[in-house]
């Protein structure tokens, strides 16, 4: 922390020396400021990829994420099709023994939620545009957020690693409860795989932790003059509280990685219990307790899930303000409830104990404190439904996806009061009704609102347009699939079939005959997953061949937009457009969603626009 | 809970249709939405219907788990062990023996660890079903041994889980005679998905021949060992 | 680029940046934008000003500080938790397997030597905050707050590695009386929380190190300042969590 080498100490503070040169091109002919002792062609070849460059940053991410939902969508198939199919050897894997059923959930869950829920809306769209959306010329600490990522590369490696050691990877899910995960004679995967997903964990907790202080840090001081609290765009709003969360949650997760791996390796016993007897010899030294670890996880685990929706919720925000032309219904509202969510959802970690063996009384204590983060949900809910409401709607690829999400945040948050209830969730806890529920919430809601991203950034990211027509075809294919492969899923969870079982024939008749259901939702998965070839075919295809953009493409009023702000934008094919280059300070005149049919026949006041006044 | 379903599916059809309806609507309106009509009102409404639902739910709760079982409960314990459930009645006596993980070996008989110089076992009858009698109280006394496990018998709205170290107590009447599966909800290794069992409720006659059928087989055994020995 | 968007005033920023303590210097850049309901004294005090580099360190030192006390809290509750957990045996008795722990008496000695620390690198701090140094420095008239700043300096990186040092002649005494990490719940906390304090301490003084460094190489006043200021206020920190800590290990046990 003493000293930044980012910084040279003869420039100028404010100018970070990288930004100034034109563009990348420029940047990389033009001389250096790392080691010279590199040939000169490999620190060209390097630069790019090892660099601060916030907006590299995000790309990075954002393929890193792309690599891991690949991997996790994989695995994802291999467990709906063995489910259904229990004796069909998979294609490139072979018959799927009831552990590697279970160390594919685990790998699963693990890979989505950190490495695609987490890094992509939060890490990946921040970088890529947090400092514009501020009017700021940079990062606040650049060098701790290229180590952030490639920390969280490295965790990615390692998790994926997994896969290698001998008894494969592990299998306690990725909440991993102990003493199940504690102790590595209670199953196969959970010796050597275990540690690699423990390893992998620690590295990801300090990776974002590290992430979340420079968004931080950049959030609250970097903002351009003018760019105060209520201007902020919504978001920014969420990427800050989200960090926040990160900061609080991921410190207790670093703490529960380490008392475990003590649990371990060391011989103590925080989490195992006295005379605990695992593959016929008992394991514990002393009184731990399986339940400290369900507290601390969760109280990780919770805000976690606000941390994969929240940027979501921003980005949708936006977008349907951008899409519909109309300012954001009720801003001081949506921001408030934004810092709201984040506050209450850590307090409600509880919800997911009520049948753990807490206290009863305590279950109602998180039983209230759940119903009551429904507010503000609703809240958002109602606020999009008035922003859309009346509007003149244009329905490109972004704004369906944005709409998607909304849809899908709706159906998946009318069964949180449903679960939020205790003697209810009784019935439910760990049935295919939770899975249904958290899936469209959080990881189709989540997804939606990455693709909102990736379609509505990518001109900043390639100076180019995604194909509008395979984005809708990939739209409309992905929205009825993932209903068909998450909506029935409530049925089976109300028939009571549990999760983590990895076929339903040979067991009770109850679960055999849902059968036909799950068969179903494996193939509407399947389509799912198939449509998403139309998204790399589209991504693939518009950055060598897309329309090229013009500087601001959807008339958008926020800063990453604007034309003092544009670095990267290629004006035509032939090259970088120099005018556009050169880094202006900004000045934030106004709220941050002036759309709407204005008297002097705008549609829209950016914020950085000083002379028009607004209505 | 078919009210909240039904509650939660006409708000989910609403809500889709609020927002499929304004992509019809090509024609955009000058005025703004009225934050009052559009978000406060719905908002308090929304509100009313969280208390409302928070109230009853926990009336619900506080019902089913606040308050112990009644004196007269049937005590039985469960217990997880991977993968496979053992329900252990106390027999005449009423009192469980006491058990000690290091005598557990089930292969020869002793699954739970059954301390054999406590007298109190001596009557503890040992079943891989749960069978109980229609219209009488059960305690159940949840352990488990090695990992944590989800006890749920989905017919009797039943789910608590089976946490080594500890013991939770759940109460519950049955009040259908019938078979019901009984399932593992929570992941415990690699047999997760076959842990399973049965519980079977019976007429009171029924199950009080069954009691006593398992009394006169675990006798039975018990002679048999002493004979050998 | 759309009609919509047209810039009148060319944003010229005065950024000559005076140094801390030295007089702030003239805004001069253009207040208001549209002038409808702009307020600029919303602007929080420092932005833009000699102390807003000093500012964005402090702030994200600040935020690394809050999640790193998250993390001790973690483990103090964990501490509870497991000091109130016990079971029940055979024959009904209760058992605790908690076996409080008397501390090492040279852990008050080591508390003396870490808040004296404290002092030494405040009055670091302090060194190069000073006003009439600063503007010294900043007229290139020569280097006082350096010269002054690091004894101070060194003689906290001597503090500091006397309490490691002491912290480790307390393991060794522990361990002489039987008490390893695995030997009972309360050793397990007490190692776990006297070593991840220690790492933490350790890390300190790789940055105090890295301030002396900072001292000696940066050319500009600013950065010197950052580097001494941020690591005083994370030894402070870990300052005030050891006092916690050790309150805890000494009394609560």
């Amino acid at each position: 922390m003493s000293t930044d080498p980012e910084i040279d100490p003869e420039t100028d503070p404010n100018v970070d020396p990288e930004i100034d040169r034109a563009s990348w091109g420029a940047r990389m002919d033009a001389g250096s400021t790392t080691s010279d002792r590199l040939p000169r062609r490999w620190r060209n070849a390097l630069r790019p990829i090892f660099t601060t460059e916030h907006r590299v940053i995000g790309i990075e991410y954002l393929v890193l994420s792309l690599v891991a939902v690949a991997a996790g969508t994989v695995l994802s198939l291999v467990m709906r099709i063995h489910l259904v199919w229990p004796e069909l050897a998979v294609p490139f894997f072979g018959q799927v023994k009831p552990e590697d059923y279970l160390a594919l959930v685990t790998m699963h869950g693990t890979l989505m939620v950190f490495f695609v829920l987490t890094t992509a809306p939060l890490s990946g769209f921040a970088n890529l545009v947090v400092p514009e959306q501020l009017g700021a010329s940079r990062m606040a600490l650049p060098t701790l957020n290229a180590v952030s990522f490639w920390m969280t590369a490295g965790a990615l490696l390692i998790l994926l690693a997994a896969f290698a050691v001998p008894q494969g990877a592990p299998i306690s899910g990725w909440t991993s409860y102990p003493p199940l995960s504690a102790v590595a004679a209670a199953g196969p995967g959970q010796a050597l795989g275990m540690d690699l997903w423990l390893a992998s964990l620690t590295v990801f907790c300090l990776a974002s932790w590290l992430g979340s202080l420079n968004l931080l840090a950049t959030i609250l001081n970097e903002r351009c003059e003018g760019m105060t609290l209520m201007r902020l765009p919504l978001t920014v709003w969420s990427w800050l509280v989200a960090s926040l969360l990160v900061l609080i949650s991921f410190s207790v997760l670093l703490a529960a990685l380490l008392l475990l791996f003590s649990d371990r390796h060391y011989g103590t016993s925080f989490f195992i219990p006295a005379g605990d007897l695992v593959a016929g010899h008992v394991r514990s030294r002393g009184d731990g307790s399986p339940l400290l670890w369900l507290h601390l996880f969760w109280f990780f685990g919770h805000p976690e899930v606000y941390i994969a929706v929240l940027p979501g919720m921003g980005i949708t925000s936006s977008l349907l303000a951008n899409f519909s032309r109309r300012p954001i219904a009720g801003y001081p509202m949506m921001a408030m409830t934004t810092v709201l969510i984040g506050l209450l959802g850590l307090v409600v970690w509880g919800h997911h104990m009520f049948v753990s063996g807490m206290n009863p009384y305590a279950g109602t204590a998180f039983a209230l404190t759940t119903m009551a983060i429904a507010v503000p949900s609703t809240a958002k809910v109602l606020s999009w439904l008035a922003t859309i409401w009346g509007g003149g709607l244009r329905l490109t690829t972004p704004m369906l996806f944005s709409l998607g999400f909304v849809s899908l945040f709706i159906a998946g948050g009318l069964t949180g009061p449903v679960l939020a209830q205790p003697a209810l969730d009784a019935y439910l806890h760990n049935t295919y009704f939770v899975v249904a529920h958290f899936h469209l919430i959080m990881a189709m809601a989540g997804v939606f609102s990455i693709f909102a991203g990736v379609y509505y950034w990518f001109p900043l990211m390639t100076g180019r347009l995604m194909n509008g027509t395979l984005g809708k075809l990939h739209f409309w294919i992905t929205l009825i699939a993932a209903y068909g492969a998450f909506f029935p899923m409530h049925f089976a969870g109300l028939a009571g079939e549990p999760r983590h079982y990895s076929q339903l024939s040979g067991t009770t008749p109850l679960l055999e005959n849902l059968l036909p259901l799950q068969r179903g939702i494996t193939f509407s998965a399947v389509i799912l997953a198939s449509a998403q070839l139309i998204f790399l075919a589209n991504l693939l295809w518009s950055i060598m061949r897309g329309e090229v953009a013009p500087p601001n493409p959807w008339q958008a009023t926020t800063l990453e937009w604007a034309p003092s702000m544009a670095r990267i934008v290629k004006t035509s094919t032939s090259g970088l457009d120099p005018s556009a280059s050169k880094f202006h300070q900004n000045i934030a005149c106004r709220a941050p969603y002036e759309y709407g049919l204005r008297p002097n026949g705008l549609d829209f006041i950016m914020q950085c626009d000083p002379n028009t006044k607004a209505e | 809970m078919k009210f909240n379903l039904v509650t939660i599916f006409v708000l989910f059809l609403l809500a889709q249709i609020l927002l499929i309806l304004p992509i019809f609507r090509r024609r955009p309106r000058d005025q703004q939405p009225r934050i009052w009509l559009a978000e406060s009102l719905p908002l308090l409404l929304f509100g009313a219907v969280y208390v409302w639902m928070a109230m009853t739910a926990q009336r619900l709760w506080a019902d089913d788990r606040y308050e112990g079982p009644s004196l007269t409960a049937m005590q039985v314990e469960v217990v997880g062990v991977q993968f496979q459930w053992y329900f252990r009645y106390p027999g005449e006596d009423a009192t469980f023996g006491s058990t000690r993980p290091e005598l557990v070996n089930a292969a020869a008989g002793n699954p739970l660890g059954l301390d054999l110089r406590d007298s109190e076992g001596d009557d503890d009858i040992v079943s891989s079903e749960l069978v109980l009698p229609v219209g009488r109280e059960v305690d159940l006394r949840l352990r488990a041994h090695d990992v944590i496990h989800g006890f749920f018998i989905p017919g009797m709205r039943l789910k608590e889980n089976a946490v080594p170290g500890l013991t939770l107590h759940v109460h519950f009447t049955p009040e259908t005679a019938g078979t019901y599966p009984i399932l593992c909800t929570q992941v415990c290794g690699l047999g997760h998905g076959h842990m399973q069992a049965r519980l079977r409720v019976l007429p009171a006659a029924e199950f009080a021949d069954w009691l006593q059928a398992r009394e006169g087989k675990r006798r039975a055994e018990e002679a048999a060992i002493k004979g050998g020995v | 680029m759309p009609a919509t968007f047209t810039r009148t005033t060319q944003v010229e920023p005065e950024r000559r940046d005076t140094g801390i303590g030295g007089k702030p210097p003239v805004d001069r850049r253009p207040t208001g934008g549209g002038g409808e309901g702009d307020n600029w004294d919303n602007r929080q005090p420092g932005r833009r000003g000699p102390r807003e580099l000093l500012t964005r360190y402090r702030l994200a030192m600040t935020f690394a500080l809050a999640g790193d006390l998250m993390f001790f809290v973690a483990l103090v509750s964990a501490f509870f938790v497991r000091q109130a957990s016990g079971h029940i045996d055979a024959s009904n008795n209760y058992i605790s397997d908690w076996h409080p722990l008397s501390v090492p008496p040279i852990l008050w000695l080591n508390t003396a030597v870490l808040v004296l620390s404290s002092l030494t690198i405040e009055m670091a701090r302090r060194q190069l905050f000073h006003e009439i140094d600063v503007m010294e420095e900043w007229f290139g008239l020569g280097k006082p707050t350096v010269r002054r700043a690091t004894p101070w300096l060194l003689a906290t990186v001597f503090l500091g590695a006397l309490f490691v040092i002491g912290q480790w002649i307390a393991w060794k005494q522990l361990y002489a009386q039987g008490f390893f990490y695995t030997t009972n719940p309360n050793s397990n906390f007490f190692y776990l929380i006297t070593g991840t304090h220690a790492l933490h301490l350790l890390l300190g003084l790789l940055a105090v190190g890295g301030a002396l460094w900072a001292l000696f190489v940066l050319k500009r006043i600013e950065y010197r300042q950052i580097a001494v200021d941020c690591t005083a206020w994370y030894w402070h920190a870990m300052g005030l969590f050891w006092i916690f800590l050790f309150g805890l290990l000494a009394f609560s046990q």
